[in-house]
């Protein structure tokens, strides 16, 4: 009791836990929230998934009907290791799902933002927690459909221990990324309103410039280098040849270094843009 | 002002001031394209140069009518609106700052806003936010289990929120704003929409904690019942500019003009034309009601006491919502007649 409110015969403050351990706890608090809910909606849930499951499958039998016709690969890539990379797709695709920026905008819209602005905690890193938190459901529920996937569509896969490493480290490169890049995206709604329009050209440009429609080696040169710029392939396309591809081990580790690298600049892009938008808000918002 | 200083009041507001710049347009297709190219905004001042000081362990009730400026000013107190001009200090910080040591021992309850996972039980969502303002496990089970008593919460953490009713659902939420032990409430319509039983529930709670506390309240209802049963000092609000800020008691001897003198008479006694005492509102099982000036209230007491055959007789404050009413009242005159000496000289 301090001494103050001990002259008062009152209850002193409650006692706090270090900052590290309350992150720790914030983001075990969340994941144990977000399984919970998942697991409240399994069934919707596993729908989406399989939903989700067509967008790959599609790809995979158009690819893998080019490279029969053409006397049996494209680019390299052969029916099994179209099989490998959009069977790992859809892994990677589960994991990298993210706070969109229309959740940015029902938040604002629905006055839930102004609850958690009271509270002492930066709401991205809410985000980051509660998506990270369901991913291990997402991959329990993931296995069943990889293994029909496989069945049907028999991958060529034989990683080395090196490369499921790496892909392991590299999903979670790919979710900081894309959550980052997404929230960026989503605090525009605090001067747009509506983001819709600009979140579709994200998209288009993600499917293009990702490896989300179709492996970037078989993308023309100038599409290629363009991608390299940019941070999308390093959400997609890096993840899935981490595993399935043949890159060198610098360019395994080259890649770690180049998400780390787009976590960083994400994080600033993050950091600035609410520092423009939280001031928006605070003018505004009646 | 730091926050260390006793003397110093816990909340402190001068000169504070809010203005919205809020589209406008005509209707139609043509006003449509035009503000395509040229917008248009217009001045709303949500709240004028107000001030005002509470000190630590005051309940205040925030009154006005909807857009006076109540929720402006407590978000602005809150942090969540950066203010046009004018100075706030709470607790020795500056609220638009957002620092987390503030945010710590603040909180907001506003009516209907859901700050609970809606799909699992509330429990769920009390541990997420021991996470989130970092409280010692054994610190938040005590203040968590004290709350579920004294709210009469049982079950009803267990359950998910969304098969809770309203006053259920009110009940856990405003538990979930105060766990962290806030050491300032904001509570903007933290009734609304209750039944009466709900209503007299969170006030007893808040008055509870307040009392074991010391906590600093700053209330706003529409409810006047929540008012009278918690505050001894109101701010009031209209336009964005405080009309009142003083002891509830004290709002009504200034601003009710009347009182009601309550009479009843003995068996047996005549029919009385009680006009020439005041004016008769109502007559309920033998007891007449009647409106008399303020002033005269003593004098027409003693009157009938002299002059009937009376077996009780009371002298009662007009309700506080009739107050309120003719507090606005007076000051839309004002408005109106302050306009209308301005108009000569804008022409």
């Amino acid at each position: 009791m301090t001494t103050e409110s001990a002259a008062l015969g009152r209850p002193a403050p409650p006692r706090l836990v270090g900052p590290i351990r309350g992150l720790i706890d914030i983001y075990i608090a969340e994941a144990r929230l977000a399984i919970a809910q998942q697991l409240q909606y399994r069934a919707a849930n596993y729908m989406y998934m399989i939903g989700m499951v067509a967008e790959p499958v599609i790809y995979l039998v158009v690819w893998s009907t080019i490279a029969v016709q053409q006397g049996g690969s494209v680019g390299g890539y052969t029916p099994g290791a179209f099989a490998a990379y959009y069977i790992v797709w859809t892994l990677v695709r589960n994991i990298n799902i993210v706070f969109t920026p229309y959740g940015w905008e029902d938040r604002i819209r629905e006055g839930r933002l102004s609850a958690q602005l009271l509270r002492p905690l930066f709401p991205i890193v809410e985000d980051l927690g509660f998506f990270l938190g369901w991913k291990p459901v997402v991959v329990l529920l993931w296995l069943p459909i990889a293994l029909f996937l496989s069945l049907v569509f028999r991958p060529e896969l034989s990683p080395s221990l090196l490369q499921v490493a790496v892909f392991a480290v590299s999903l979670l490169g790919a979710y900081l990324i894309r959550s980052l890049n997404q929230s960026s995206l989503g605090l525009i709604t605090f001067w747009t309103t509506r983001v819709g329009p600009i979140f579709q050209l994200y998209i288009a440009a993600e499917l293009l410039l990702s490896g989300r429609l179709v492996p970037m080696t078989l993308m023309p040169a100038w599409v290629q280098s363009l991608a390299s710029f940019l941070p999308f392939q390093w959400t997609f396309g890096f993840p899935i040849e981490a595993l399935v591809g043949h890159l060198s081990n610098e360019q395994l580790f080259g890649g770690l270094l180049t998400q780390l690298f787009w976590i960083i600049v994400g994080a600033i892009l993050v950091r600035v843009v609410w520092h423009f938008a939280i001031r928006r808000y605070s003018a505004v918002s009646g | 002002m730091s926050p260390a200083d006793p003397a110093a009041p816990a909340i402190h507001v001068a000169d504070l001031r809010k203005t919205f710049f809020v589209p406008v347009r005509e209707a139609g297709l043509r006003a449509a394209v035009t503000s395509l190219f040229s917008r248009k905004t217009k001045a709303v001042p949500a709240v004028d140069e107000i001030s005002f000081d509470i000190e630590p362990g005051e309940v205040v009730g925030f009154l006005g009518p909807n857009g006076a400026g109540k929720t402006t000013t407590l978000k602005m107190l809150a942090g969540l609106l950066f203010p046009t001009s004018g100075e706030i200090s709470v607790l020795g910080h500056v609220p638009s700052k957002r620092e987390s040591a503030y945010l710590r021992q603040i909180t907001m309850v506003m009516g209907n806003r859901n700050q609970l996972q809606w799909d699992l039980p509330a429990l769920d969502s009390y541990e997420l936010l021991r996470a989130i303002y970092r409280l010692h496990p054994d610190d938040f089970r005590q203040t968590r289990d004290e709350f579920i008593e004294l709210l009469d919460l049982g079950d009803l953490v267990k359950k998910p929120v969304r098969n809770l009713s309203l006053g259920e659902r009110m009940k856990v939420e405003t538990a979930a704003a105060l766990l962290h032990r806030p050491q300032i409430l904001f509570l903007d319509e933290p009734t609304i929409g209750l039944d009466v039983t709900m209503q007299k529930r969170i006030r007893t709670f808040v008055a509870e904690y307040n009392r074991r506390y010391g906590a600093t309240v700053l209330l706003t209802s529409h409810y006047m019942a929540d008012v009278q049963a918690l505050c001894k000092r109101v701010v009031v609000i209209h336009h964005g500019r405080i009309l009142f800020d003083g002891e509830l008691s004290t709002l009504a001897s200034r601003f009710g003009a009347e009182k009601t003198i309550g009479v009843t008479l003995k068996e047996g006694g005549e029919a009385i034309d009680f006009a020439p005492y005041g004016r008769v509102i109502g007559t309920e099982d033998g007891k007449v009601s009647l409106k008399v000036g303020r002033d005269e209230a003593p004098e027409v007491a003693g009157r009938i006491l002299r002059d009937l055959a009376v077996a009780d007789l009371t002298i009662e404050d007009p309700p506080i919502e009739d107050v309120i009413e003719s507090v606005f009242a007076e000051a839309s005159r004002d408005l109106a007649a302050a306009a209308a000496d301005a108009a000569p000289a804008a022409r």
